[in-house]
C-alpha cells in the first residue's frame, strides 16, 4: 500500500461506474435575510432515484444549484462520490474551503438539465452536445460527433442534428439538452422542472426520454418536477420540501398517496387540481 | 464641373496622406480591438484589483482628450524614453488606440453582460474553464450586440485620425492643407474641388467600414440558422427510423 492513498472510502459511497452518493451536511443557503436551505441533511445512494416536490419558492431549485456550484452555500458539507465539493481534505482530515481547481474535479461528476434549456443559441444541435466532449474530455471531433449522433438518435432527433435552437419546439430543445448532458457521462444528474416550460403536448416526448435514462442507466438522478404520476414511475424516493427543510420522505406511495403531515397533503391537493 | 478633377499631381499627394491616414487607422483599430476585449472581460473579473485595474483604465482612456493623449505620445514619450522621430505614426496610433479601447470596453462590458445568465450556467454544468465558458460560448453570442457600435466607433477613429495631422504628420488632412497651401501660392481661391474630393475619400472609407461590419453581422447571424449541407451520419447503413417521440 502506498503510504499517501485517499482516504478509504465506505464502499457504498462510490460506485465503480455510472453512480455516486450525494451527502448534504448541515447546508445552509441564505439570500439576505431570506433563509432559503436551513441546516439540511440529505442523502442519495448511487443510482437511486430521487424526486423533490414542494411549493415554489421553498428551495428546490436552490439545492440543485447548490450541488451544481452555480451557488455557494454559507455553510455544511456536500459530498459527491465521497469526496467534498466544497472543501479539501488535510491528511489529519479537517477540511479547508476548495481551490477552483478541485470544485471543478469534483463536479465534473455532475450534470445538470434547465428549466428552460440553455442551449446555445449559436450551436447546432449537434455542436451543443459535442462542445463539452471535445474542450473538456479532450475527445477528437470525430469521436464526439460520433457520440452526438449517438445520444440524438437516443433521443429521437437524429434529423435535427444541423438545426440551431431556434428552429426546434421547445421538447426538441429540452431533449437536446438532456443529450449534451448525457454526453459528459455524469455520475448524478439534476433536473429542475425540466418539462415546465413546455406546451403541454411536448411535455410527453421529454418525460419518456427520462424514462429511458431512469431504466437505462445507473446514473443517480434528483429531479424536481410537478409531474406527479411521472414522480411515481421513476422515484426511489420522494421528497416532499418546505421552507427549506425536508418535511417528508418516503417512497413514492407512502409520500403521494398516503401523507403523513397537512401541508403535504395541502401540497398535493392543489398540485393535483390542475 | 470640372474644376471638381483635381491635377495627377494632388492625387498622388493625396494618396500618400491616405496611406498615412489608414495606417493610423488600422494600428489603432488593432489595438483598440484588443484592449477593448481584455479590458472589457477584466471590468467583469471576479477579482477586484484586475477590476480596478480595468475602471482606472476606462476612466483614464475616456476622460483624457485624445489631442493631449496624442501630444504626450508625440512630444513627451519620445523625449521620455528616447525615441526615433519615425515612430511618430505608431505613437499616434498608440494615443488613438487607448482612447478607442476606453470606449469599446464598455460596450464589450454590457454586450457580456447582456448574454442571459442561463448560458454562463449551462457551460459551468458542463464544466467548460471560465476561458472556455468566454471563448465558445459568451464571447460569441456577446459578439453580435458588439459589432453595431463598434463600426460607429472605427468610424468615429476614422475621423479621429485628422487629429494626426496635428503633430506633423502627413495624412489625408495634413496633405489637404500642404495642396491649399500650394493653391493659394498660385492664386487659386476656389476650395470646392479640393473638399469635394477629400470628402468623398473619407466618405468612401466609412462606407468601407460599414460595409465590413455588415458582413461580419450577416456572417454571425448565419451561424444561428441550420448548417448547411447533408445531415452527418454515424456511418453504416442509415438508420432512418429515429422519429420515435410524438
Ligand atoms: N439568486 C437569488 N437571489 C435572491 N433570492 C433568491 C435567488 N434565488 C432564489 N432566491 C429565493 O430563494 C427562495 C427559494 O427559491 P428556489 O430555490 O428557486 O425555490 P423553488 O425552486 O422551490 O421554487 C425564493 O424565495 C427565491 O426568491
Ligand atoms: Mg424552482
Amino acid at each position: 500500500m502506498p503510504t499517501n492513498a485517499p482516504e478509504p472510502q465506505p464502499a457504498s459511497e462510490v460506485s465503480d461506474k455510472g453512480a455516486a452518493a450525494v451527502r448534504f451536511r448541515g447546508v445552509h443557503k441564505a439570500f439576505g435575510d431570506n433563509v432559503v436551505l436551513r441546516d439540511l441533511d440529505l442523502n442519495v445512494e448511487p443510482g437511486e432515484r430521487v424526486v423533490i416536490i414542494g411549493p415554489s419558492g421553498s428551495g428546490k431549485t436552490t439545492i440543485l444549484r447548490v450541488l451544481m456550484t452555480l451557488e455557494r452555500p454559507d455553510g455544511g458539507t456536500i459530498t459527491v462520490g465521497g469526496r467534498h465539493l466544497y472543501h479539501e481534505e488535510g491528511r489529519d482530515g479537517s477540511l479547508r474551503p476548495a481551490g477552483e481547481k478541485h470544485i471543478r474535479s469534483v463536479r465534473s461528476d455532475i450534470g445538470m438539465v434547465f428549466q428552460h434549456f440553455n442551449l446555445f443559441p449559436h450551436m447546432s444541435a449537434l455542436e451543443n452536445i459535442m462542445l463539452a466532449p471535445v474542450q473538456v474530455h479532450g475527445k477528437s471531433k470525430s469521436e464526439a460527433r460520433a457520440l452526438g449522433l449517438e445520444l440524438l438518435e437516443k433521443v429521437g432527433l437524429a434529423e435535427h442534428a444541423n438545426h440551431t435552437p431556434g428552429e426546434l419546439s421547445g421538447g426538441q430543445k429540452q431533449r437536446v439538452a438532456i443529450a449534451r448532458s448525457l454526453a459528459t457521462d455524469p455520475a448524478v444528474m439534476l433536473f429542475d422542472e425540466v418539462t415546465s416550460a413546455l406546451d403541454p403536448e411536448l411535455v410527453g416526448e421529454v418525460l419518456s426520454v427520462l424514462r429511458d435514462i431512469a431504466e437505462e442507466g445507473s446514473t443517480t438522478m434528483l429531479l424536481v418536477t410537478h409531474e406527479m404520476g411521472f414522480a411515481r414511475e421513476v422515484a426511489d424516493r420522494v421528497l416532499m420540501f418546505d421552507q427549506g427543510q425536508i418535511l417528508e420522505d418516503g417512497t413514492p406511495e407512502e409520500i403521494l398517496r398516503n401523507p403523513q403531515e397537512q401541508r403535504t397533503k395541502d401540497f398535493l391537493g392543489a398540485v393535483f387540481e390542475h | 464641373m470640372e474644376d471638381l478633377i483635381l491635377s495627377e499631381g494632388q492625387y498622388r499627394q493625396l494618396l500618400v496622406g491616405l496611406r498615412v491616414t489608414l495606417s493610423v487607422l488600422g494600428w489603432s483599430f488593432l489595438l483598440g480591438v484588443v484592449l477593448s476585449l481584455s479590458v472589457g472581460v477584466m471590468r467583469l473579473s471576479s477579482n477586484r484589483v484586475v477590476r480596478g485595474v480595468a475602471l482606472v483604465y476606462v476612466e483614464f482612456a475616456r476622460g483624457i482628450s485624445s489631442i493631449i493623449l496624442l501630444f504626450i505620445m508625440a512630444y513627451a514619450i519620445p523625449i521620455l524614453f528616447g525615441f526615433q522621430q519615425g515612430s511618430r505614426l505608431l505613437l499616434a496610433s498608440l494615443a488613438l488606440g487607448l482612447n478607442m479601447g476606453g470606449y469599446g470596453a464598455e460596450i464589450v462590458r454590457g454586450s457580456i453582460l447582456a448574454v442571459p445568465k442561463g448560458q454562463t450556467e449551462a457551460s459551468i454544468a458542463l464544466n467548460l474553464t471560465p476561458f472556455q465558458r468566454l471563448r465558445f460560448v459568451v464571447l460569441p453570442q456577446a459578439l453580435r450586440i458588439i459589432l453595431p457600435p463598434f463600426g460607429n466607433l472605427t468610424i468615429e477613429i476614422l475621423k479621429g485620425t485628422a487629429l494626426v495631422s496635428l503633430i506633423a504628420l502627413t495624412d489625408l488632412m495634413q496633405v489637404v492643407s500642404i495642396i491649399r497651401q500650394q493653391q493659394l501660392a498660385n492664386q487659386v481661391s476656389d476650395v470646392t474641388g479640393l473638399f469635394v474630393n477629400v470628402l468623398m475619400i473619407y466618405f468612401v472609407i466609412a462606407q468601407v467600414i460599414n460595409g465590413v461590419f455588415r458582413l461580419a453581422e450577416r456572417a454571425l447571424d448565419r451561424r444561428f440558422s441550420s448548417r448547411p449541407g447533408d445531415l452527418p451520419t454515424l456511418g453504416g447503413p442509415a438508420t432512418a427510423a429515429a422519429g420515435a417521440g410524438g
